[in-house]
This record gives C-alpha cells, structure tokens and sequence, in this order.
C-alpha cells in the first residue's frame, strides 16, 4: 500500500473515533508524540515517588504509614503501566530511563518541589493528584490504544490518591492551630505550582492543535485549568483553608472562578531545570538505577543457569 | 560493561472465576518466575485477578494489521452464520 492510502487509514480510524493500535500503521510524527508523552508521563510517575517516599519513615501513625506506602507503590505501577505502554510504539525501557537521568526528556515540573512537612503529603493528594485526575481522565480516551487502557487503569487508582489527601487534611484542620498553619503553609507553595501542571497557556501552546487533530489530547490546557480550579475552590472552602489567591472569585456570568495570572516565567524556569528540587530527583534516581545494576546482572544470570534448554 | 536485557513478557489476567484471562499489559522479567511475581505486583494490587498467564512477547505469533482485510475476509461473505440470516415466522415461539 502506498503512503497515501495508509494514511486515509489512519485518518479515517481517527475519525470515526476509532483506536490505534500497536501494529497498526502511523505517522512518524505521530509515534514520535506519542513516545514523548507516554516517557514524560512515565518518568513523572516514577520521579513522583520520591517528594512523598520521602515522608514514609516519618509518618505520625501505622495507618498514614500504610496508606502511603501503597499510594507510592502505585506510582511506581503506574510508571510501569506507561512504559509498557511506550514499549509497543517499539521504544526501550532501559533507554527510556537513561534519557530520564541524562536530562534529555522531562518528567512533570511539579516534582521538583519540595515536600516541607507532613501537610505536604495530603495537599498533594488533594490538589497535585486531583490536578493530575483533571489531565488523565479525558487521556482515558486519547486515540493510542495502550496509553488509553493504562489511562483507565491510572484513573482509578489515583481517586484513592486524592481521597487519602482530602481525608488527611481533614484530620490535620481538626487538629492543633499549628497543625492547621502547616496545612496553610503547604497549601499556599503547591497552589500555583499545581495550576502550572497543565502545561503553558493555549497562546503559547504550539504543538496542542495537532494533538487535538489526532485526538491524544481532548481538552486544552487552559479548558483543563479551568475545571480544575472550578472544582478545588469548594473543596478549599470546605477544608478551611484559603487559596493564595486575591482574584480568586466566582463569576456568574461566566459560571467560572475567576483566577489570578501565573507567573510562566517560573514554569519555564523550572523545566528547563532550574528548579528547587531538579538536581536532587535527578540524582535520586540514577543513584536507584546504578544500585540496582547488580541485581538486574544477578538475575539474568540466574536465569541463564536454570534456563537449561530455553534461550 | 553491557548491561543484561531482560525479556518482555505479556501479561493476562483472569478477573475472576467464570472468566476468560484478558491481556492487561506487559512487563520487563529475567525469567518466567519472576514475570509472575512481577505481574501480581504490578496488576493485581487491589484483587483484581484469581489467575495470571505470563507469555514471554516474543513467543507470540499475531496476524499482520497490513493484511488485515484480506485475513478476516473469509468470514465476510458468510452472513448464513449468523442467526439472523434465517427468517422464521413470529408466531413461533422460543427459537
């Protein structure tokens, strides 16, 4: 078949809402994206285990220490669903990681703050999960396949993420007034951060169109942004807590929150590494991959001993 | 120093009794044990299986999407499979 008539294909299955699949034919253009978003996606979960594994040995009781171990677990699952899934667009896991650690593909900018205190954890949950839930949930749909069934999956267990933050921070709010300050404090660092999690505004967004053409996105980062903030501020209220915010107001004639302007020089100051946290997470998990070298040898050496006839 | 490549396995999971194994996804694995194990892991943390097959990818053998047409015609034109090829009259009950 020619280029043009595998194309048609491609574009027709597109439109009529159709999956894409591993083996099926597609645009260079398109793999490529693809393997980008899936590896930034994958390394974001993996490199998110560290701002709240940081915490596991300091929980304040057994059932916040459970509780977070399993949701650091699933991020690490979630990281693995990802890089399966980038493993059918034929790329390599093992190489996937090593362009992680030498800098050469980017991971979410959220992680590359700090975690201060206890608070941290649960206003992660709450609004860098539910953030992440505003993102993924129309990902669950995205046009490749793989990465919309690990969407689905991810989906799913990040609700507890974000219930087990909520909840968390309930707890504190009824606790001490300086537990109540700790949790102000943690919400007054990772507001905005958390807004800048859906990417540069729609101005300054050159690649969501065609994304938006082959159906990997559905939404644009500012509609995203928007439901975002459109959902948290009740919970704010809620919770007792306020956004650090001035212009944070509903409007009735829009039916939106009105919301203050982000500073996108930070963003971009903090993707291109410079960033409270960038050297250290980098570090971390080069540090976790050099150390696990020998067991990965270990292992396929056992594995050739009893193989016997298998190759 | 080359570094061991560890194979890909695919993984599926029996949701519960009564059902068929479903292909979940994949996973890295220096032998069959290991991508078990791994595979409860990382599929199953929340009950979601009774039952988990490992198959290492390469050992798969799956029809060709650039043949797709042509692969699945024969069953095209066989409409007298289907139950609805038949008419039969309403006022027989029960088939």
């Amino acid at each position: 078949m020619t280029t043009d008539t595998l194309e048609n294909h491609f574009e027709q299955t597109i439109d009529a809402d159709q999956r894409i699949e591993p083996r099926d034919w597609m645009p260079d253009k398109y793999r490529a994206t693809m393997i980008r978003q899936i590896a930034q996606h994958a390394h974001s979960e993996i490199i998110g285990m560290q701002p709240e594994g940081q915490w596991i040995t300091r929980a304040p009781s057994l059932r916040r220490k459970a509780i977070l171990l399993a949701k650091v677990q699933d991020e690490a699952g979630h990281g693995l669903y990802l890089y399966s899934a980038a493993e059918t667009l034929g790329a390599d896991r093992r190489d996937l990681t090593g362009q992680l650690i030498t800098g050469r593909q980017k991971y979410s900018s959220i992680f590359n703050y700090p975690t201060l205190s206890f608070a941290d954890v649960g206003v992660i949950g709450w609004l860098v999960d539910g953030a992440a839930i505003c993102n993924q949930v129309p990902l669950c749909r995205s046009s490749y396949g793989p990465y919309a069934r690990a969407m689905i999956r991810i989906c799913k267990e990040e609700s507890f993420h974000q219930r087990q933050g909520y909840e968390l921070l309930m707890t504190m709010m009824a606790g001490t007034d300086g537990q109540r300050a700790m949790v102000q404090g943690a919400v007054d660092r990772w507001w905005w951060p958390s807004l800048m999690m859906f990417g540069p505004p729609d101005t300054d967004s050159p690649n969501t169109a065609q994304s938006m053409a082959w159906k990997i996105k559905r939404h644009t980062n500012d509609e995203l942004r928007q439901r975002f903030v459109d959902m948290t501020a009740p919970q704010a209220d809620a919770l007792g807590v306020s956004l650090p915010d001035p212009d944070l107001s509903w409007n009735p004639e829009r039916e939106h929150y009105d919301f203050g302007a982000i500073d996108w020089s930070e963003l971009k100051r903090v993707i291109s590494g410079d960033g409270p946290c960038n050297a250290e997470r980098i570090a971390r998990r080069k540090e976790a991959d050099e150390n696990g070298a020998w067991v990965r040898e270990a292992a396929a050496a056992y594995a050739a001993k009893h193989a016997g006839g298998k190759s | 120093m080359s570094e061991p490549v560890w194979p890909l396995y695919e993984v599926f999971v029996r949701g519960r009794r009564g059902l068929n194994h479903v292909h979940v996804g994949s996973l890295r694995a220096s032998d069959d044990q290991m991508a078990l194990h791994n595979a409860r892991d990382l599929y199953t943390r929340r009950n979601e299986g009774v039952s988990i097959w490992v198959v290492r990818s390469d050992l798969i053998t799956a029809s060709s999407p650039d043949e797709k047409d042509p692969f699945f015609e024969p069953a095209g034109d066989k409409i007298y499979r289907h139950p609805t090829f038949y008419s039969i009259p309403d006022d027989v009950l029960h088939i």
